[in-house]
């Protein structure tokens, strides 16, 4: 895909007076960022409120071995058996859930377990494991046209979803009984919650690198928890900051030289911090 | 086409202003629970307008027997709903108040967010509620006198209170059943007694067919149109002042003091 349709985006963000505008490759991250940063800050406003961080965390971690069955596999991308195995994984937890009885972080924990180490044990066959770093860490610097144009769609069409599902999510986070009692299929409505989750976060990894993907949704809802008295202030608080927090981030990793993911993150925690000082919660 | 009537015991004390038609009936009702029985051989008809109060020992299958009710666990025998017509309803609307919830009472979760997520799935409460939802949440909440909480925390509401407010949940929309988990576990004497009043007349007011979880025996006594006391399986029902005397009741509560 070529990247004209992104020339009025670029013409307007290069007219900014600062040195980073004038950079073709920050103007296309600050298109990531822009897309990125309000969606995880959406999504995990459920993270926190239904307990999933340790489950987000989980599947971040298991993109090792998403990874390695791409090399494998002889994929030329490895977003794809990634995203796959993601999938794969979100299942194998509700079912471990569902089955075994187990409660719900030891088996989140067993199967990241497992999956961290295969990850590692394949890709560092032969010592190779310093190729995947970028992973980690996550890169912003090499985004594409075509990136930009598959994060646009994502983040629709999650938003679209999301929004359908929410109030069962909100009700299933206040009493899983009572929601049963008033919805249907509220579980269904958190397993999918869970697999456009797995999507979601997987897809920002190379970008924003698994040791802290799960920083990003999680610092934003509860930075926003210390303020809101009810739900659209905590769903837009947590936009609101993650998206401020993702434009600071990027352009102070822009100045100091730094991983942008981790950068962001650092900046959220400092609203974090501020927030918790000027708390206004009664109501 | 079989009529409820037939069926339904007639022993029970009468409720006032009693359709006498619509009916809630479960047939041999059993549940296992990996291949040990909980719950056997369980019939039972609720009426509407009648306060049926379900009392026994802690693991006799009470809030079992709640769970077949809301289709919530998988069961053997039958649960039918008629309506007063005498047709079978497959999803009637059923009024749920919890056991007293546990929630995580820092949560950014408003009565009238709770409200908006259990009345509409068409607009997220994360972007602000409808009026018109607005106006179903202060109309259920003054049916159980808190529409002052509308705007509170869930997490700032005490025992009470938030008992109050999940029940004016239950009532909105208004439903055929209205099944209640001990509902005031946890709440002083004298709530308790202003709830169960409270109960007492919605029932009435809006002919509900109730079923209520309890061990509040005293409370029951005075409230309840029938009990039943379950271990099981069904031990023995009727009316209070009937099975309140039945001896494996007075020695499952150790009643020895209540005459």
């Amino acid at each position: 895909m070529n990247g004209a349709w992104l020339e009025p985006w670029h013409w307007a963000v290069s007219l900014l007076p600062f040195e980073w505008a004038q950079y073709a490759f920050m103007r296309l991250a600050l298109l990531v960022v822009i897309f990125l940063a309000p969606l995880l800050g959406g999504l995990g406003t459920v993270v926190v409120a239904n307990r999933m961080a340790f489950f987000s965390e989980a599947i971040g971690h298991a993109a090792f071995t998403g990874i390695a069955l791409g090399v494998i596999l002889g994929l030329a991308n490895p977003l794809w058996s990634m995203i796959g195995f993601a999938l794969l994984l979100t299942l194998t937890i509700a079912w471990i859930r569902k089955r075994g009885g187990l409660s719900s972080d030891t088996a989140i924990g067993l199967v990241m377990a497992v999956t961290v180490s295969l990850g590692i044990v394949i890709l560092s066959k032969g010592g190779d494991f310093a190729r995947y770093t970028n992973f980690l860490i996550g890169d912003m610097l090499g985004v594409t046209a075509a990136d930009v144009a598959g994060l646009g769609i994502l983040t629709a069409v999650t938003l679209a979803i999301f929004l359908l599902f929410f109030n069962r999510l909100l009700l299933t986070s206040v009493n899983p009984v009572l929601a049963r009692s008033r919805t249907k299929h509220p579980g269904a409505a958190e397993l999918i919650f869970a697999c456009m989750l797995a999507v979601v976060v997987t897809c920002s990894l190379p970008w924003i690198g698994i040791l802290v993907i799960n920083a990003l949704l999680i610092v934003p809802a509860a930075t926003a928890r210390n303020f809101a008295r009810n739900t659209s202030e905590f769903f837009i608080g947590s936009v609101v900051i993650a998206a401020t927090s993702g434009i600071i981030g990027l352009v102070a990793s822009f100045y100091a030289s730094t991983a942008t993911g981790a950068t962001i993150v650092l900046v959220a925690m400092m609203l974090y911090v501020i927030t918790l000082f000027i708390r206004r919660r009664e109501a | 086409m079989e009529l409820p009537s037939d069926t339904a015991p007639t022993h029970h004390g009468i409720a006032p202003h009693r359709c006498g038609e619509c009916c809630t009936t479960l047939r041999q009702v059993g549940v296992r629970y990996h291949g040990t029985p909980v719950l056997e051989d369980i019939n039972l008809h609720l009426h509407c307008g009648e306060l049926t109060a379900i009392i026994g020992e802690n693991g006799a299958g009470k809030t079992t027997l709640v769970r077949c009710l809301l289709g919530e666990i998988p069961h053997s025998g039958e649960v039918h709903f008629l309506d007063a017509a005498c047709r079978r309803k497959d999803s009637p609307v059923i009024g749920y108040v919890p056991q007293r919830v546990s929630f995580d009472r820092e949560a950014p979760v408003s009565v009238l967010d709770l409200f908006a997520a259990s009345l509409t799935t068409s607009r997220p409460a994360c972007l602000g509620v409808s009026l018109s939802v607005q106006g179903q949440t202060i109309e259920g909440l003054r049916r159980t006198g808190v529409s002052h909480l509308m705007n509170r925390r869930l997490g700032t509401l005490s025992g009470g209170e938030m008992q109050r407010v999940l029940l004016a949940l239950a009532l909105t929309p208004v439903p055929n059943i209205l099944v209640l988990d001990e509902p005031v576990s946890g709440v002083d004497h004298s709530g308790r007694e202003k709830f169960y009043d409270l109960l007492s007349r919605l029932r009435r007011q809006y002919d509900l067919a109730v079923l209520l979880v309890s061990h509040d025996l005293a409370s029951l006594a005075r409230f309840a149109d029938r009990l039943v006391f379950l271990d099981r399986r069904i031990i023995c029902e009727g009316p209070p002042a009937t099975v309140l005397h039945d001896p494996r009741v007075r020695e499952a509560f150790s009643l020895a003091s209540l005459t």
